[in-house]
């Protein structure tokens, strides 16, 4: 049973940020409602408003621009995972988003929501911060980067102001020879553990020009592992599937896996060492391949 | 539109114009109603059923211009100028749908109560895809969940309404 509230619907950013900064925590912004309106019916949340931003124009479009795929907030998951230029660009993020719980919550739920929404049991985080995602926050006319591995502070908390609205997600091109693959387990609706790599390869294909690899779920939110990275840049690919297990290792202590009902601590870093091997070899096969897997669904 | 002036605490009302099941409805909704219940209990379609109320379930599926939402989750002001489909709109002129066929003819329901939400699902697939594979069927239906039948009849179901559909379509 959801409480009764008062509905604002701002034509534009600007309103809809004045509004946040004059109701303060009664108001939240609202966008799909798939995350926000499951604890407001659990009790879990209260709020006097819903700032439904949805009739805000021109904040669900995917583009390319100056080196950098840019994301409307707005963008439902159902949207992201048929989107032409991600399926092409960024097949992995395309992937991902097709996996993302089922087709009736992808319909409705945004990816700004989500990503806003911040729980940590979800998939796009993990990923953007091994495509090395920058979000834009907006509050009134000003617009403020904040960089993906900053964004996430805790468990449903960002690095969002409270009157600050997250409006778009960039991610830079990735350079030929590059691939990224995002891997998840679970056994409940939502992932207990995820894992993603993203792999580029100098000009001879033969060792890793730059590493990124996030895990997230197991804990608080989801992190970028820069220790787990450097043991596997500049090596030869043949060396780095051997260092893997290694970087596995250090991705799973900085995971800060938490025991609860998605498993035991010690059973998620596991599975971090093992998705995160996985992942990787599912992204230095494809950077060798130069396959962009368009219409491949899984993995 | 909400009244960005009106005061909290006073009952806010949302017209809401949209079609539901093929017939133009007017109705005036509160903000936090829900499009399950508005359906249910304020126009008496109870086809879809509430049962897991977040979104893993599937029973509560309806179509919103064609595609499967959660109608347990879904704000019902939401649906404005939009086109709802709900299983009692589904056979036309008394004659099943072709998928309401194939569920019986194939044993796609014991109980019956996730049925609703399965062909519904099933019906935004093939209208997507009337060439879904057995595979594109599983995938599709991931998230709408049977307690009884152990789902091959279920899928079964569907890959024959499919055919039904197709032959339908080019004869």
């Amino acid at each position: 049973m959801l409480r009764r509230f008062r509905l604002e619907e701002p034509e534009s950013v600007e309103q809809a940020s004045g509004l946040l900064s004059h109701h303060g925590e009664s108001a939240r912004i609202y966008a799909g409602g798939t995350e926000l309106l499951l604890v407001m019916k659990e009790g879990l949340a209260r709020y006097e408003r819903l700032i439904n931003i949805k009739r805000i124009p021109g904040l669900d479009q995917v583009t390319m621009e100056n080196g950098a795929i840019r994301i409307g907030a707005l963008a439902t998951h159902g949207k992201l995972e048929e989107d032409p230029i991600l399926r092409e660009r960024l097949p992995a993020f395309a992937r991902m988003e097709h996996n993302i719980a089922n087709v009736r919550v992808r319909e409705v739920g945004t990816l700004g929501g989500n990503l806003s929404f911040a729980e940590p049991h979800a998939d796009p985080g993990t990923l953007l911060l091994a495509l090395g995602a920058t979000l834009i926050a907006a509050k009134g006319s000003a617009r403020r980067q904040i960089p993906g591995e900053t964004f996430f502070l805790d468990a449903f908390e960002t690095a969002l102001e409270p009157d600050e609205i997250l409006t778009e997600i960039q991610v830079p091109l990735p350079p030929a020879r590059s691939a990224a693959s995002y891997l998840k387990f679970g056994y409940l609706e939502r992932p207990s553990v995820g894992a993603a790599v993203f792999l580029a390869l100098d000009g001879e294909r033969k060792s890793i020009a730059e590493a990124r690899i996030a895990v997230g779920c197991a804990g608080p939110r989801p992190k970028r592992v820069g220790e787990a990275e450097a043991v596997i840049k500049g090596k030869s690919l043949d060396e780095s599937s051997k260092l893997i297990a290694q970087a596995g290792q250090i991705a799973a202590r900085a995971s800060e896996a938490m025991s609860d009902l998605h498993g035991a601590a010690d059973y998620k870093e596991h599975l971090v060492g093992v998705l995160l091997k996985r992942a990787f070899h599912n992204a230095a096969q494809e950077c060798l391949s130069g396959q962009k897997g368009q219409g491949q669904r899984h993995g | 539109m909400a009244n960005a002036l009106a005061k909290a605490g006073e009952r806010q009302l949302i017209p809401v114009v949209f079609t539901l099941n093929g017939r133009e409805q007017t109705i005036e909704v509160e903000p936090h109603e829900l499009l399950l219940d508005v359906i249910r209990n304020r126009l008496g379609l109870t086809g879809a059923k509430k049962s897991c109320d977040m979104q893993v379930c599937g029973a509560c599926t309806v179509l919103v211009d064609g595609r499967p939402v959660s109608s347990c989750t879904l704000l019902a002001f939401e649906v404005r100028g939009r086109k709802v489909l709900t299983i009692e709109g589904l056979a036309e002129n008394g004659k099943l749908h072709p998928l309401q066929q194939a569920f019986i003819d194939h044993g796609g329901l014991q109980c019956g109560f996730c049925t609703p939400g399965m062909i519904l699902a099933a019906k935004a697939l093939l209208d997507q895809n009337p060439r879904a594979t057995e595979a594109d069927v599983i995938d599709f239906m991931e998230g709408n969940i049977c307690r009884c039948t152990g789902y091959k009849s279920i899928i079964k179901s569907i890959l024959a309404a499919a055919e039904t559909l197709r032959n339908k379509n080019s004869s």
